[in-house]
């Protein structure tokens, strides 16, 4: 067994570890309250625990299979945040076409760009070719209702949803001296700094949040967001022996993330608050969809990438 | 022979629900009601053929199993095949729309739900291939509802079908569709025909999921 091998295991079994000591706790705090008390943020947070054993099963699974279980994996994760984005966008009968290239085409080409380690056509096969050619694809069926708005976020779709999910799988093909075949980690550290300081924020949030950062949009305080990011910063520095960051550069790597994937959670929780889609649970009952899942975790991704690359490549 | 004939129903029936699940990702919200098995009628919008296969597969399997869908004879008897799928796959009601028809649709229905089933109708009668959200309902949900009054008739509004694949189209997109069921009706006393139909209608639309454009 290599060593990466052997430190991905490590990871995904410390990971179990965690989610069972949660687990415990959340059955020790509902079997503390009487039958018919109620409690939302209690229900809430088991639900998120146990969404959680799904991702770590998941992503430990595909980390242990390589490029390829991690291709697939956030290929199909793509594809659903994609299906869920694009649910709610405007469009009319004359996008179809374009819709379906971005679901068969643009998808699975990203994914094959980022396989082939093509990082150039990667970078800017969304930003650049898709979106001038699917506007065109609309175009040419001669619907100008709302067309502004129908290719705006149809793209913005796209983004979100391909182009920044795809970065998460990317940083397993970024060469890095003297690190080796362990790229494949920084996609735990990653996932695992960025989901961490989504709890501690929502934790702490609840316990000494006072100060709304959005109000009227997202439930997140300052307090909460301050507390998230220094722990995502903490649990950085003791993830630092999977990273080529060093202590400290894996703590400003860790904080920086976690900041980008909160205020990540607040874009997506302001176009719910448009689309008029309030609850977690309209997407998927119970768990929220793919992108309430992983808001954090996708727009913290592409910048993730790119201070990566430019820093230590 | 029959045996085999009903492995084969039950083995199709969960392809089509696991097909639909993967293309449309077809979800259920219970808004007014809760998956309990207790005899209601389920009336839907229809905008096109997956309309049923749809509510059918967001059911959970003991509601499943009780309900039949109430659907035309000449479509579900036109070949072979179709007269596997919809009287055995889904174990529909067919009715005979046919004016020179002895046995009355209404009949067949009423029979239906004396056995205890619980249905699905599209009260519309036919496809809507309108930009109306709804066509006029026809008069059999208020038959229905005067005959066994003590049925529940559930508004269930079936959403995105018609863009995940718009007429004319070859490819589905793979769009999340939504089965929304509403809270329960019932025809009251000595509502006419017409305010009754009206007040179903309204209580159908009032299912559309909220998506601001």
């Amino acid at each position: 067994m290599s060593e990466t091998t052997a430190d991905i295991l490590l990871l995904t079994l410390g990971s179990f570890g965690i989610l069972i000591a949660l687990t415990v706790l959340g059955e020790i705090l509902r079997a503390r309250q009487s039958a018919h008390e109620n409690n939302p943020m209690l229900d809430t947070y088991m639900t998120r625990v146990q969404s959680w054993w799904g991702m770590v099963a998941f992503i430990g699974g595909a980390l242990l299979l390589g490029k390829p279980g991690v291709m697939v994996l956030f290929g199909f994760a793509s594809f659903a945040a994609l299906r869920e984005f694009l649910t709610l966008t405007t469009k009319a009968q004359a996008d179809h076409l374009s819709l379906a290239l971005a679901f068969f085409v643009v998808l699975p080409l990203q994914y094959v760009f980022m396989g082939l380690g093509w990082t150039g056509l990667f970078t800017v096969f969304i930003p650049v070719y898709a979106f001038l050619f699917l506007p065109m694809v609309s175009a040419l069926r001669g619907d100008p209702q709302r067309f502004l708005v129908r290719v705006a976020e149809t793209q913005w779709a796209l983004m979100i949803a391909v182009f920044s999910v795809s970065h998460v799988p990317a940083l397993m093909s970024l060469e890095i001296a003297g690190y080796g075949d362990r790229s494949v980690l920084l996609i735990a550290f990653l996932v695992m700094v960025v989901q961490c300081a989504d709890l501690l924020d929502f934790f702490f949030g609840r316990r000494i949040g006072r100060t709304r950062i959005a109000p009227g949009l997202s439930p997140k305080t300052w307090e909460g967001l301050l507390c998230g990011v220094l722990s995502a910063m903490v649990i950085g520095a003791m993830l630092a022996w999977i990273t080529p960051f060093g202590v400290l550069g894996a703590a400003l790597m860790a904080g920086v993330a976690a900041l980008v994937g909160m205020f990540g959670n607040i874009v997506v929780a302001a176009i719910k608050r448009d689309r008029g889609v309030k609850d977690w649970s309209h997407l998927i009952p119970g768990q929220g969809g793919f992108v309430d899942q992983l808001d954090s975790v996708i727009f913290a991704a592409p910048i993730f990438y790119q201070l990566t690359k430019y820093f230590y490549t | 022979m029959k045996f085999l004939r009903q492995f084969a129903a039950r083995i199709v029936g969960q392809s089509i629900r696991i097909f639909a699940r993967a293309i449309t990702a077809v979800r259920a919200e219970w808004k007014g009601i809760e998956p309990v098995p207790r005899q209601r009628v389920y009336f839907a919008n229809h905008t096109s053929n997956a309309d049923m296969p749809m509510i059918w597969s967001v059911l959970p399997p003991a509601l499943r199993r009780s309900v039949r869908p109430v659907a035309a004879a000449d479509y579900w008897l036109k070949n072979r095949l179709r007269a596997f799928v919809g009287p055995e796959v889904f174990n529909c009601v067919l009715v005979d729309r046919r004016p020179e028809v002895k046995d009355k649709p209404m009949d067949t229905i009423i029979a239906a739900l004396d056995e205890g089933a619980s249905l699905i109708l599209f009260p519309e009668g036919n496809r809507n291939m309108t930009d109306d959200p709804l066509l006029p309902f026809k008069a059999g949900l208020y038959n229905m509802g005067i005959a066994r009054p003590d049925v529940d008739l559930i508004p269930t509004w079936v959403a995105n079908l018609t863009e995940i694949m718009p007429k004319g189209e070859i490819i589905p997109l793979p769009l999340i569709c939504t089965v929304t069921f509403g809270e329960p009706i019932h025809v009251r006393e000595g509502e006419s025909k017409d305010d009754f139909l009206k007040r179903a209608a309204d209580a159908l639309l009032a299912q559309r999921p909220l998506v601001r454009p």
